[in-house]
């Protein structure tokens, strides 16, 4: 009888769905592109994940335990996925303390700083990747692979060229291509489909991303709205602007190589960094899509998905102040005049 | 505590234009990438703001209150002219250097917030003294930053190279948002190690003792507001206390910060 006139305040039906479960998702679905990066770049694929990791989870604990002194150590899993997709993109040429430094910046200065969990206003991950893409941009975009290598050295300097494998990406060998030049000569579109090019740790399979998305996608962990916005303005603009016509196999290329599906299915969804209204989330998805495409085609850089994710990130506060959908039982409020 | 030390003191450290004050964050952002750098513009700086105070102090009787600002103006104007042909005369490496904001020293704030809040109001030697102390506190400041940035952005300090062989610079911290980063955390340092200054509750201890000296980012919606009511409060009385000149110069600046603290309080806002 006494629980019958229990009153509690609502809600009284809850999901059991948690930041942990959710971010507990999101590195499931992250292992099976980390794990065609440790196949494809061997041993040291995976130390760098591995570092990456630890030092995030390490420099979240120390923050929290010695500068804020909050006495639960870690908040959730999420350092534990901002490490991860940190170290997916990274190369895996890379000594061993950039992934650290990364981390660290990533966990300290883009969310700690700005309170922690749930309030960082850049992806931490992405920020972290461009700090280190500004400081070290030379050691960023060597993709050398080197699959043995020893202890100290291996640390300090990374991998040497020697006995590695050294190949431009398949963006930049699209990108210094003649107009109208036959694309499938250049690049091999399957590898790129399953990933045997050259690359970043975690963005060079498109199928194992799409896997891992598939899985987000039926866990409802993510919905369909910003990945497909972004794919589909970036694919119209790349058809429009990309000088090579209709021809699919430019596009295809476009669409797997580089950062886009590891960004557009990963990064571009974090809740924390992205509108949380259903319109802005679609406004978002073409912004994105644009600078993507604008970045590629008209900078230096081959790839740009990195950038055009934080600018965005910055966006996302005008962007629902301008889809807030109307509150139920209001009227639209007439230029000029208050809303009644 | 002498008037001219005090007024020493203030710029130095209590009402530190950089740290503390928030004022000509154009140059401290822009120029300084090395240590020698952030000395030049600073020295530069003090050197207008000591004459120009000096100056302003001894016409303020003259000067009209309604066109005061134009005579500020010329005669920081006049004075920055001075510096910027001897500098490009004597120091043509840290004219180069330094390019288009050794000009810009005339539209500086700290140097119209001094004239305005202080010389014009006050006699010519603390005029003076608070020009020397409010230059030497932008120049200290600037050379933290610059040496900062350069020892992590390039491994040398003032030219010379300390950094071990095997270090690699983060050239982030010599480019425009290593400016911002450093900046950023010596403030909070600033903040965290409560050091004097004019935001940190420097105010005589009232019968209740302020529980975290009026920094109310800890403790938003509990204390906070009471204890920001007592520094406003403590404020004031101090303010009255002293019907000098002083206390008008003490306030201009709540002024100020108030107006950054309300800059960020809309930008909050907009983020969420």
């Amino acid at each position: 009888m006494k629980e019958l006139y229990n009153v509690s305040a609502s809600p009284h039906v809850r999901s059991g769905v948690t930041t942990r479960s959710i971010m507990r998702d999101v590195a499931l679905a992250l292992i099976p592109a980390s794990a065609m990066g440790v196949y494809r770049f061997g041993f040291r694929a995976f130390l760098v994940l591995l570092s990456a990791v630890v030092a995030a989870i390490l420099s979240e604990f120390l923050w929290n335990r010695f500068v804020i002194k909050k006495k639960q150590g870690f908040t959730e899993c999420s350092a534990l996925v901002t490490g991860l997709l940190l170290g997916m993109n990274l190369p895996a040429s890379v000594p061993l303390w950039m992934p650290i430094i990364g981390s660290a910046f990533a966990i300290i200065v883009a969310k700690e700083f700005f309170g922690g969990l749930g309030q960082n206003f850049m992806n931490p991950a992405l920020a972290g990747r461009v700090f280190l893409m500004i400081c070290f941009a030379g050691r960023m975009t060597a993709f050398t692979v080197d699959k043995a290598a020893d202890g100290f050295d291996l640390f300090m300097n990374g991998a040497s060229a020697v006995d590695g494998i050294s190949s431009a990406t398949p963006l930049a060998v699209i990108k210094n291509l003649e107009a109208g030049a036959d694309v499938c000569g250049a690049v091999s579109l399957k590898d790129m489909f399953f990933g045997f090019t050259g690359g970043v740790i975690g963005e060079t399979s498109a199928l194992c991303i799409l896997i891992g998305a598939a899985y987000l996608l039926v866990r409802k962990v993510i919905n369909l709205r910003i990945p497909a916005a972004y794919i589909l303005t970036f694919a119209v603009f790349m058809l429009i602007f990309g000088g090579h016509g209709l021809d699919m196999t430019y596009l295809a290329c476009q669409l797997c190589g580089g950062g886009l599906m590891l960004g557009a299915w990963f990064m571009a969804t974090d809740y924390v960094t992205s509108p949380i209204t259903k319109l802005g989330q679609i406004v978002f998805g073409i912004l994105l899509g644009l600078l993507t495409g604008v970045i590629r085609l008209f900078s230096n850089s081959a790839e740009g998905v990195s950038y055009a994710i934080i600018f965005c990130n910055l966006l996302v506060p005008f962007i629902e102040r301008f889809t807030m959908p109307r509150a139920f039982g209001t009227v639209k409020a007439k230029k000029g005049g208050a809303a009644k | 505590m002498n008037k001219c030390t005090e007024r020493l003191y203030n710029g130095l450290i209590k009402e530190n234009p950089t740290l503390v004050l928030m004022l000509g964050m154009c140059p401290t952002l822009a120029v300084t990438t090395s240590a020698i750098n952030g000395l030049g513009m600073g020295l530069s700086t003090t050197a207008v703001l000591v004459m120009s105070n000096l100056m302003i102090s001894a016409l303020r009787k003259i000067i009209p209150d309604k066109v005061r600002m134009p005579s500020f103006i010329v005669i920081v104007a006049s004075f920055v002219t001075i510096v910027d042909l001897l500098i490009q005369g004597y120091l043509p490496a840290l004219n180069k250097s330094l390019g288009i904001y050794i000009p810009l020293i005339v539209v500086n704030c700290i140097i119209l917030g001094r004239a305005e809040a202080y010389a014009s109001k006050n006699p010519v030697l603390p005029s003076i003294f608070d020009g020397i102390g409010m230059g030497l506190g932008f120049t200290c400041a600037l050379t933290i930053i610059g040496l900062v940035r350069e020892i992590l952005g390039a491994g040398t300090a003032f030219g010379f190279k300390i950094m071990p062989a095997a270090y690699e610079p983060f050239s982030i911290f010599v480019m425009a948002p290593g400016a911002f980063f450093v900046l950023a955390i010596l403030t909070a340092i600033q903040n965290k190690l409560k050091l004097k200054s004019a935001t940190n509750g420097d105010a005589p201890v009232a019968e209740e003792p302020l529980a975290c000296g009026g920094n109310c980012s800890e403790c938003i919606g509990n204390v906070c507001t009471a204890n920001r009511g007592l520094l406003e409060q403590i404020a004031e009385e101090e303010a009255a206390k002293k019907a000098d000149a002083k206390a008008s110069a003490k306030k201009a600046f709540p002024e100020v910060s108030e107006s950054a603290a309300a800059a960020n309080g809309q930008q909050e806002g907009g983020n969420k």
